[in-house]
């Protein structure tokens, strides 16, 4: 799960990380008096769950109360990314002398979080990994023992020459990392840290992505989500345990299993179409799941067909047939479905099926070209 | 012959009274596998389906059964809790099929799962099959045939997909290995090709990856340094967006890593035969068995 920038700095700062202070205005009239409650000049950045906000015009500096109006009335409503932007922070501009780059990450090679500096910090960090990886100097943190002095304080005189900063900025990644493993994140990230003019280490921006499968754990970082940043199908698909991800085909898909989905997608592409969604039913198959699909589905109006691929293991097929007959009776369907299933229970499942005078196949191949075909007669 | 287990391989369920646990504890016994003993904190004593003994603690059972491998069924929350005790108990193959466990538990536990000399494989997998022979996890065996080929995969339904296209072309198994599609797992894929090159009845291996990481790219390195075997690869997730979470926690591409394109041209750069559908594996797999 994604969270935004304000959220993140709040966490930061529970951790004790030196994080100026900020307000989060919706309006450029609440920015202004944000500006006006912070004096002096002001920092306004986009609140949307997208790196490159800079790059997009997402950040822009006023100098008074009255810019500061001005440029939040220019970044709310703003398009980031396919991301409309709801909200702006407000911060105070620091004097900048230098800039870097820290992140955490949970590395998947050496399978510990690494923790990442690089004196080339400020904008594109993956530009800097790509094309200068040996700009970057990493940190294998041993999750037994913590991140270790000498660890923090390499990683700091990477980044500078004098002991004062040095020591600061290794504190800093000490708190990062707590701030890290006590939120279960998959990233926290500070792009850029600075020095001030007058030698202050600052974290004037964070970034955090926080595990989904440790949410359980932390029932607080519910209200952090903002149904805003996610399409309202994509949220009605996670309410029900079903993994869905909306793309700009015109082929719909409900298949079992990640990998399967996504392999029925390529396959649509292979077959000259486009598919219109990744959807995950998952292992249990419940057939009021099914029912949820069909409806987050049809709730597309790109969809011109929908294919089911369905390869039973825990997965039951009847349960699945069950469940498209209970969609056809609880859901207006207005587009061709054709359906894939083979594996557990797949003689009921056809008979299920077979009631309804719903065809189906057991090939992957044949499904989806029915599908294209269809999708490509159909007017909705 | 296969590999990591066969027909002599005794084995635990750790939540064998659970919903999933005991619906696949009963699958693999009727596929043939030797189910020696189940692990319920608190049933101890119990017997399920009239004749595997339930223990209260995984060191309990191992003293009773000498078991060699256990399979987890236990919820995510407590998942990480398992694996310990299995390796604690000097349980030798760990297989976790739980699906959802925070990544940072699989960043404590890999370490002491390998200083006791355990292997993991998973989580959120399949499982494993020895087709014919012995079945950890929650793999179809009916779709399985015995036979020359090894398939180790990151996806659960995309295997069984292959294994279906494979077992009607008349071309069998060796063994099938689910790895999982979590970004930390136990058994990676180079892992399992060291472990085919060494079988003398695998003589072709489908390697079965998808979006996100870079293990596929390794491991296909690996299949040109160190490899006889032939291997033919499928990439799942061409079609998927940019620094979107496809299902699996792993199958995320993020910046210029582990895009379907860059592995399958790793792949091919490595002479891995690359299936462009999954029916195409078939033809491609025949051709290398020769």
């Amino acid at each position: 799960m994604k969270i935004h920038e304000y959220q993140a700095r709040k966490i930061f700062r529970d951790h004790g990380l030196p994080v100026p202070p900020e307000r989060v205005a919706g309006t450029p009239a609440e920015a202004e008096a944000a500006a006006r409650e912070l004096g002096g000049p002001v920092v306004i950045k986009a609140q949307v769950h997208v790196g490159g906000r800079g790059k997009a015009g997402g950040v822009k500096l006023a100098s008074d109360p009255a810019s500061a109006r001005e440029a939040a009335g220019a970044i709310l409503g703003m398009d980031i990314k396919g991301l409309e932007v709801g909200k702006v922070l407000v911060a105070p501009a620091v004097d900048i002398e230098h800039e870097a780059y820290v992140g955490i990450i949970v590395d998947r090679a050496s399978q510990c979080p690494v923790l990442m500096v690089s004196a080339a910090g400020g904008v594109d960090i993956e530009d800097v990994a790509r094309t200068t990886p040996e700009k970057i100097h990493k940190a294998e943190i041993d999750p037994r023992y913590g991140l270790l002095n000498h660890q923090a304080m390499g990683l700091g005189f990477d980044l500078y020459d004098d002991l004062p900063r040095v020591r600061a900025a290794a504190d800093l990644f000490r708190r990062l990392y707590e701030a890290f493993l006590a939120s279960d994140a998959s990233l926290a990230e500070v792009n850029p840290l600075v020095v001030t003019r007058q030698g202050e280490v600052l974290a004037i921006d964070a970034k955090m992505n926080l595990d989904d499968n440790a949410l359980f754990r932390h029932p607080e970082f519910e209200e952090l989500r903002d149904p805003a940043s996610e399409e309202p199908a994509e949220t009605m698909a996670r309410e029900k345990g079903l993994s869905y991800v909306k793309l700009d085909g015109t082929v719909g898909c409900i298949v079992n299993g990640a990998g399967l989905a996504m392999a029925t997608m390529d396959l649509i592409k292979y077959y000259g179409a486009e598919p219109a969604n990744f959807l995950d039913i998952g292992g249990s198959s419940n057939p009021e799941k099914v029912v949820s699909a069909m409806r987050i589905i049809l709730s597309d109006p790109n969809v011109k067909a929908i294919l089911f691929n369905i390869f039973g293991g825990i997965t039951r097929c009847d349960d699945v047939a069950n469940g498209i007959v209970k969609a056809l009776e609880q859901l207006e369907v207005d587009v061709p479905i054709v359906i894939r299933l083979t594996g557990t229970n797949e003689k009921e499942a056809l008979e299920i099926l077979r009631s309804v005078n719903l065809p189906a196949t057991n090939s992957m191949d044949e499904v989806v070209q029915k599908a294209i075909e269809l999708a490509k007669g159909a007017a909705r | 012959m296969s590999v990591l287990i066969d027909g002599t391989t005794k084995l635990l369920v750790q939540g064998i009274t659970g919903r999933d646990g005991s619906f696949h504890a009963r699958q693999m016994i009727e596929y043939g596998t030797q189910v020696v003993g189940g692990v319920v904190p608190g049933k101890g004593g119990q017997v399920f389906e009239g004749d595997v003994p339930i223990f209260d603690t995984v060191a309990e059972a191992m003293d009773a059964t000498g078991a060699d491998a256990s399979v987890i069924y236990v919820p995510p929350a407590f998942a990480a809790d398992a694996i310990y005790e299995a390796a604690d108990a000097g349980v030798l193959l760990i297989v976790a099929i739980t699906e959802g466990i925070p990544v940072l538990d699989m960043t404590r536990a890999m370490p002491f799962v390998a200083e006791r000399g355990s292997r993991l494989v998973g989580p959120n997998c399949p499982g494993l099959i020895s087709p014919g022979k012995s079945k950890v996890g929650i793999l179809p065996g009916q779709i399985c045939t015995p036979g020359p080929v090894g398939v180790v995969s990151r996806s659960g339904t995309l295997t069984y997909e292959v294994i279906h296209h494979l077992t009607g072309a008349g071309i069998g198994q060796s063994t099938c290995i689910g790895i999982g599609g979590d970004p930390i797992i136990g058994t990676n894929f180079i892992d399992c090709l060291s472990l085919f090159e060494e079988d003398p009845e695998t003589r072709a291996v489908v390697m079965i990856g998808e979006i996100g990481g870079t293990d596929e790219q390794e491991a296909a390195a690996f299949v040109e340094s160190d490899m006889e075997t032939p291997v033919v690869g499928f990439i799942a997730g061409q079609t998927a967006p940019p620094g979107r979470r496809m299902g699996h926690a792993g199958a995320i591409i993020s910046g210029s890593e582990g895009t379907a394109k860059e592995k399958m041209e790793a792949f091919e750069g490595h002479g891995i035969a690359v299936a462009r559908r999954p029916a195409d594996i078939v033809d491609l797999v025949r051709q290398s068995l020769g």
